[in-house]
């Protein structure tokens, strides 16, 4: 980071910390989400319905199109050619041969390829997109092994992949820093513009005087997203318009990032995702599409780019490795006296963030004194990046690890320390907590899964070679909304409603979802409202990240509604039953608006567009700042719990029941919403168990970098997982509801890693946790 | 001789290094039948030929010649969904659905091994003329088949239930 990023990085830091302030002591209900949003109240309408996709049809017949699927007259294919040295320059570089071989249209390396700016860096702007700000082949240089140093277009793929294999270079090798011994430098991390860290009282000191305390460092591997589908655009100029078919949790950013690379206004470039395969916080803006899209200009031709699996880890980020040192005091009663959590993680010099492990410490627990921190060192590798619940996935495992182990030492039931440790308000902010029902959670998970069941005695439940234990473990992750949510509805003369929103598709069920909460926000059947997405043209900007994405349209989509009461009072005018109300005595129900205490006052939508003469009526609303995350602590909750079966022999170890109990406000789709808490467990299961990225630190080139040595969990190691939830809706946020897409992969880690400890005595710190650990 | 897919008789590329998966996307526009890995670990790829499940991402295209291939778009008569693709729908055993054609072919596939008596690493009796639909069963014999938004459960839920009534009873669960 340059000098001049820190000063601006300090001067938002300093502008935030009094914005933060004022609106901590603002009155609660000027803010948004101040007064609960109306559809809270109503419980008999679409919303908490288990409605199947209405994408469904088309995902199981093969029909959703996907970004690399897309086909256009005159494409030709690309393949990259990745360097195998972590720093250097490049000295040779032969393309004469790939030049020549059949097919191939253009060969581009630093060469020819056109100048173009830097990415902008993700959050680093309003809309940037990049998940890496390095120069995208203008020089010679080489920043990390697998950086892309040239590009082949052939007319068919094979004849682009046998090109790329005919180019030869060679490289002027530099010492590379591609270790934490070796790192160019260690600093405090910052996460959205504040400094890692925290401090209250001598938590050393307290931790000295504790009379119970643990201590114990954890180490995470880095983790690949490996989303099914490979990242891949299919993109075309027309005249100065770029057209981008791509596979992107983030359209508006993306249009926004691609038109500064390419010096275009931001409307040139237009961006298309309406199914993304898989994201998990990959799929964003990486040198893939903007290499293709400069190639398609050098070339004159549509170009298609899909990633091989091997490229996918060779050019995106992945989640980085931490080392993280807990150590928790507790008084004799089992009151947290000290939470030390500090640790160190590798970053590069171009990605967005460090993975900030210490986030789900901040809020966890009631504790006198803290000191967290995130040591952040810089390599010469690929750029890490966000995936699925940074921070929390893995910092979890670290605290709710170090909390089984005290109350081992204490002599009390894990649950019951967690409950006895409950915070009131936020323990490091002090703001009180919008809702937080993680007792609640417990009691039922904890009743619902036997756990009375649980021999707190390790090692001592055996069922012939197989050891059999219990372990639980908190899930935690913070509601996000992101500044730059809009929507637009358009009513027409029928009584259909489109909802036009930059939203994305990527399985959580997002037009299902958004259908349902449309259909009650308009007082509309299901299949009068039709939800638009996944296109830059929309409005909004939206990212599909931070599990965000529901409250950003939902308010959206208020804030439009709010305007559509207004212009359809309006157009009623004085002949309408509706004559003289205001926009706070009436309500939509049945396909139009009714007084909300005499129903018989009502007009249809259809009957007030029809005297005015109007075929339709479109409004566009934009979501106010997000301040409400400033005023209120505000988090999804849960509590994971765990059975596992490690076989005395082998050290194999299978998990055999699951549970996840979650307090994430108000579920609005059942059916979607437990998929998307079993797939965050699921990947929670890989994190516990088989998943690490296999970074070889003399070279910095990842080594198991396919799907074959890279361990997901299979159909075999997934049991039933039974999910619950408390569905209390959260006063302040729209529609009532929390995010729910990341919270899943957090705490499973822990749960299963207690549970193996629980049935065989052994605490493995060091995960995943295969089975050579257990022998 | 060509190929026929989806009972239609296709070319032979003229390239013999264009994969079977490469003719059914790029060349046939079949694009239901996913690219996930290219490399036969992740199942995404699975077509049924002559009845069959394989990974068509390992298969050269011309290889194929007089076979018949089934991809997605060929499950299902005159446009109605397959009972299997229908009870995925009903048991949410997809979120994105990238993984799902290769989920959906291969599970046809799977049920036909079953019904033969093809032992899996899980079967208990490898003398047995039977072999039981249970949950373990369905679960090992479609692990090659990789979902990483963690619908594994909806899967093999809708697997179970439409291929219930062909079930032992005394193998039910």
């Amino acid at each position: 980071m340059s000098i001049v990023d820190k000063g601006k990085e300090a001067a938002q830091g300093i502008a935030q910390s009094v914005m933060k302030k004022a609106v901590e002591l603002a009155p609660g209900a000027l803010l948004p989400g101040g007064r609960p949003d109306p559809l809270i109240r109503r419980q008999h309408g679409h919303i908490g319905k288990p409605v199947s996709r209405v994408d469904g049809p088309l995902k199981v017949r093969g029909a959703a199109p996907f970004a690399a699927e897309i086909a256009l007259d005159g494409m030709v294919y690309a393949a990259l050619a990745y360097s195998t040295i972590a720093k250097g320059r490049i000295v040779t570089l032969d393309t004469g041969a790939a030049e020549a071989a059949p097919g191939v249209v253009l060969v581009m390396t630093h060469h020819n390829a056109p100048r173009l700016n830097p990415p902008p860096r993700f959050l680093s702007g309003d809309k940037a997109a990049a998940g890496d700000d390095s120069p995208v082949m203008q020089d010679d240089r080489v920043r990390w092994n697998g950086e892309p140093f040239a590009l082949v277009l052939a007319e068919t793929q094979e004849q682009a992949d046998h090109a790329r294999s005919l180019i030869r270079v060679t490289y002027a090798e530099e010492p590379a820093a591609t270790s934490l011994p070796t790192a160019d430098g260690c600093e405090v991390g910052t996460f959205m513009g504040e400094p890692l860290r925290a401090v209250v009282g001598d938590a050393d000191a307290a931790l000295a005087a504790a009379p119970h305390k643990v201590e114990a460092v954890f180490a995470t591997p880095g983790h690949n997203h490996n989303a099914l589908e490979l990242h891949g655009a299919t993109l075309v100029w027309r005249g100065d318009e770029l057209f981008v078919h791509d596979a992107t949790q983030a359209v508006a950013h993306t249009a926004w990032s691609m038109a500064q690379i390419f010096g275009l206004e931001e409307a040139q470039v237009h961006v298309s995702s309406p199914f993304v395969g898989g994201g998990f916080g990959a799929k964003g803006l990486w040198q893939h599409q903007i290499l293709a899209a400069a190639a398609a200009r050098l070339a004159g031709r549509p170009v298609r780019i899909a990633l091989s699996r091997e490229g996918v880890y060779r050019i995106v980020g992945g989640r980085s490795p931490t080392e993280q040192r807990v150590a928790l005091g507790a008084d004799a009663d089992g009151r947290l006296t000290a939470i030390i959590h500090r640790g160190v993680t590798p970053k590069t010099r171009h990605s967005p963030m460090p993975e900030p492990f210490i986030l789900p410490t901040q809020s966890a627990y009631a504790a006198r004194t803290f000191a967290l921190e995130v040591q952040t060192c810089y390599l010469d590798m690929v750029a890490n990046t966000f995936m699925r619940a940074p921070g929390e996935a893995v910092g979890t495992v670290a605290l709710e690890c170090a909390m089984d182990e005290l109350a081992e030492q204490l002599g009390m039931d894990p649950i019951e320390l967690r409950i006895l440790n409950e915070p009131e308000k936020d323990p490091l902010s002090g703001r009180p907590f919008s809702s937080r029902n993680i007792v609640a959670a417990y009691r039922a998970g904890a009743q619902r899964f036997g756990w009375d069941r649980r021999n707190p005695v390790p090692r001592s439940r055996r069922e012939g070679e197989w050891l059999v234990g219990m372990g639980c473990a908190t899930a935690t992750y913070p509601y996000h909304r992101m500044p730059g949510g809009a929507a637009r509805i358009t009513l027409d003369a029928a009584g259909h409603a489109r909802i036009d929103v930059a939203a994305h598709e990527m399985g959580m069920g997002t037009a299902t979802t958004h259908t349902q909460v449309a259909a009650d926000r308009l007082g509309l059947p299901l299949d009068a409202v039709t939800v638009r997405y996944g296109d830059s043209s929309l409005p909004g900007v939206i990212l599909a990240g931070g599990s965000q994405q529901t409250a950003s349209v939902g308010l959206s989509v208020m804030m439009a509604h709010q305007e559509l009461v207004g212009e359809l009072l309006k157009l009623a005018g004085n002949d309408s039953p509706l004559a003289g109300l205001g926009a706070d005595e009436v309500e939509c129900a049945d396909a139009g608006l009714r007084k909300l205490d005499e129903p018989g006052r009502f007009e249809s939508y259809a009957s007030i567009l029809a005297r005015s003469g109007r075929s339709e009526l479109v409004v566009e609303g934009s979501a106010p700042m997000p301040l409400e995350t400033m005023h209120w602590s505000m988090h999804s909750h849960g509590a994971m719990f765990c059975e596992v079966r490690v076989n005395a022999i082998t050290g194999e170890t299978r998990v055999s029941r699951f549970l996840g109990s979650f307090d994430c406000g108000r579920i609005l789709n059942p059916k979607t919403a437990a998929s998307q808490f079993r797939g965050g467990i699921i990947m929670g299961l890989g994190l516990a168990l088989m998943e690490e990225t296999q970074f070889d630190g003399r070279n910095g080139r990842i080594m198991n970098r396919n799907l074959s040595d890279y361990h997901l969990p299979v159909h075999l190691d997934v049991p039933e997982i039974e999910v619950i939830w408390t569905d209390i809706p959260d006063p302040h946020a729209p529609m009532g509801a929390r995010g729910i897409g990341e919270i899943g992969i957090t705490g499973t880690g822990a749960a299963v890693a207690n549970a193996i400890h629980n049935a065989t005595g052994r605490r493995v710190r060091e995960f995943p946790i295969t089975l050579d650990k257990l022998l | 001789m060509g190929i026929t897919v989806n009972g239609t008789d296709v070319e032979l590329p003229d390239d013999p290094r264009v994969s079977l998966l490469d003719l059914l996307r790029e060349t046939l526009h079949l694009s239901g039948t996913k690219k996930g890995c290219d490399q036969g670990a992740c199942g995404a790829c699975t077509v049924l030929v002559d009845g069959q499940r394989i990974l068509s991402c390992l298969a050269l295209a011309v290889q194929y010649e007089g076979r018949s291939v089934t991809t997605i778009e060929g499950i299902g008569a005159d446009g109605a969904l397959h009972p299997l693709q229908q009870a995925f729908i009903e048991h949410d055993g997809f979120q994105c659905g990238y993984c799902t054609p290769g989920q959906i072919c291969s599970a046809i596939g799977m049920i036909e091994e079953l019904r033969r008596g093809v032992p899996s690493h899980v079967t208990g009796d490898l003398h047995a003329t039977s072999i039981p639909y249970s949950r373990d069963e369905l679960r090992e014999r479609m692990s090659g088949n990789l979902c990483r938004c963690g619908a594994h459960n909806g899967i093999i839920d809708a697997i179970a239930e439409t291929y219930r009534a062909n079930a032992h009873p005394e193998a039910a669960e």
